[in-house]
């Protein structure tokens, strides 16, 4: 699913990631571990296609990243990869079903009502789709935004973080639900975090 | 969602900065949608009420008060003038027709015109019920006369001496009203008719008869080199060109007209600025928004574009704001002017320069968000998110 060579990216110059090689198989459950700093969030953004890596080659689902240009590699990005973010970013000011919708409409789908009541079903927030996020638990909004990177049926899911600032029960509870919803929709996921109390969930890890 | 909905939900989040660049924008539109409308307006009124019109001949004075009294029955009269030498000058071979007006007094503010039938025919106007008046003291109305104090054929009243309506009255001699005229859209619609010898009578005119103006019609294109000046030069009258002094009132206006233009014009560039500095502050809170979209697979093309939307969705609807208001201003001040017994402005008629109006302000939005839309362009994702 993913292929990683000779991955090297440095900001303003500074060596941020390096990694030689990285082979994830197709439906398997990767932890990403490391300090902070250590570039897992850039590691992730890159396998993404959000940034260029300084040298060295990624190919997701087959496909090389570097051979795709900016506009390709965005449409690659929305019809392959989820992402959850650390801070999760939903958009404030739409509705849940709002903030569903414009996954589907910057990844260039239809917009489906049936399939957003559906994924926020299978996630149990089904009641908030007419809430805004500020209506919403802390809790309830990570599930919105789980929701929101499995709305387009993504072959790879990526979470940065995702326990961070969660006691031990919904910590837990946050892996597990991402590892359902991968399953259920035959994602690889990739899970980056230093939260040492996860660290036993998936057997596969990356150690940067 | 499209691209539409979305930035109207972004200017929505921001409503009171939205309603301030749209209040900015409307405020600069609706100004000069009001000052074409108006200018427009009166031009087309004042050519048509001095249509066919070369030469006004009246008493030593004022030129534009000659024009502004003989023509638009504005303005007091520069006086009399002898009819003997009025009707010689009506003999020259340059002109074609003259029509003489004796003028003095009012009625509710309307001017009593001493005159022919053939003052109203100049205007192409036509009798609505009853006559012409063929015996002094008889009168036909203009439509507006008719409409606005309700007096049809059969009615009396009397005429006041001046043009404000509060001179003395002449209660010794009243009008019969014989004829209402159809509406001209023209002056007509707002004057009295009589027979001039009705305007002798109410004042007890005593030896030679006299008329207030002659309004000329020129034979050939030629007597506007010398006709003019003959009559100035050479006779104790005076000729005024309506062309000349129209022009020169619509100079003496344009320079409000021009300050005022300005005005809104400086309101629409502060719109402009408005709807720059709320997207390009704006930026700052959405550019998390702005990264998330990056990742659920918008281009950055996409997000140019979005904020883009924005402005330009600002600016029409500025614009239409600004034009439905500046029709809304002009019927009201329409309706005060008709109070006034003034050249009525009309709210619903349209001017072609609205759309180029619409257009600036499109363009004024679409230049605001210029700027904006480029940082959003550039949205570094990865950096963005590695903040927060």
């Amino acid at each position: 699913m993913i292929a990683v060579r000779g991955l090297l990216h440095r900001y303003d110059g500074v060596e941020a990631l390096r990694l030689a090689e990285w082979t994830v198989a197709q439906g398997s459950r990767w932890l990403v571990l490391g300090p902070s700093g250590c570039g897992k969030s850039t590691l992730l953004h890159a396998i993404a296609g959000l940034v260029v890596p300084t040298a060295g080659e990624i190919a997701v689902a087959g496909q090389s990243l570097s051979s795709l240009s900016g506009a390709a590699l965005d449409r690659f990005r929305g019809a392959t990869v989820g992402i959850v973010l650390q801070a999760l970013h939903l958009v404030t000011h739409l509705s849940v079903r709002d903030n569903l919708r414009l996954a589907q409409y910057m990844a260039h789908m239809p917009q489906d009502d049936t399939r957003i009541s559906e994924t926020l079903a299978a996630l149990g927030v089904a009641d908030k789709v007419r809430r805004r996020p500020g209506e919403l638990s802390h809790g309830e909004r990570q599930r919105v935004a789980i929701a929101r990177a499995v709305v387009n049926r993504p072959k790879l899911l990526l979470a940065d973080e995702p326990t961070a600032n969660l006691d031990d029960a919904a910590a837990a509870l946050a892996i597990d639900l991402l590892a359902e919803q991968a399953a259920r929709h035959g994602a690889t996921l990739v899970v980056a975090t230093h939260d040492a109390r996860v660290k036993a969930k998936f057997r596969e890890r990356l150690e940067l | 969602m499209n691209i539409a909905s979305l930035s109207a939900s972004y200017l929505r989040a921001r409503a009171l900065q939205t309603a301030l660049s749209l209040l900015l924008l409307a405020l600069g539109v609706a100004t000069i949608v009001l000052l074409l409308l108006v200018v427009s307006q009166l031009e087309e009124r004042m050519n048509r009420d001095a249509r066919g019109i070369d030469l006004v001949v009246g008493a030593k004075g004022s030129p534009m008060q000659l024009i502004l009294s003989g023509i638009y029955h504005v303005d007091a009269p520069t006086g009399n003038i002898p009819l003997a030498a009025a009707q010689s000058l009506a003999r020259h071979r340059f002109i074609k027709r003259a029509i003489p007006l004796a003028l003095g007094d009012s009625w509710h503010g309307y001017r009593i015109v001493g005159a022919g039938s053939e003052y109203a025919e100049h205007y192409g106007a036509t009798l609505a019920s009853g006559r012409y008046y063929e015996k002094p003291m008889e009168a036909v109305l203009g439509a507006e006369v008719a409409a606005r104090t309700g007096l049809g054929v059969g009615g009396r009243f009397v005429g006041a001496h001046g043009i404000g309506g509060e001179g003395d009255e002449h209660a010794e001699a009243p009008y019969t009203v014989v004829g209402v005229l159809h509406g001209t859209r023209s002056v007509i619609d707002r004057l009295v008719l009589t027979r001039i010898d009705s305007v002798w009578q109410v004042h007890g005119a005593h030896g030679e008869p006299e008329v207030t103006v002659l309004l000329v019609q020129y034979a050939s294109p030629l007597a506007a080199a010398s006709l003019p000046r003959q009559v100035n030069s050479q006779t104790e009258l005076q000729a005024a060109s309506p062309a000349y002094e129209t022009a020169r009132l619509f100079r003496m206006v344009g320079v409000g007209v021009e300050a005022l233009r300005a005005f809104a014009i400086i309101l629409m560039v502060a719109a402009g600025l408005s709807v720059f500095i709320a997207l390009y502050t704006a930026l700052e809170e959405r550019r998390y928004d702005l990264a998330v979209m990056r990742t659920l697979g918008a281009s950055p093309r996409r997000l140019f574009g979005l904020l883009l939307t924005e402005g330009i969705v600002l600016a029409l609807a500025g614009a239409v704001l600004g034009v439905l208001f500046g029709h809304v201003l002009a019927s009201l001040l329409g309706v005060w002017l008709e109070r006034q017994q003034q050249y009525a402005v009309s709210g619903l008629a349209w001017q072609p320069q609205e759309l180029w109006l619409a257009a600036a302000a499109v363009g004024v939005g679409l230049a605001a968000a210029l700027l904006p839309a480029w940082r959003a362009y550039r949205t570094d994702v990865s950096r963005t998110l590695a903040q927060g």
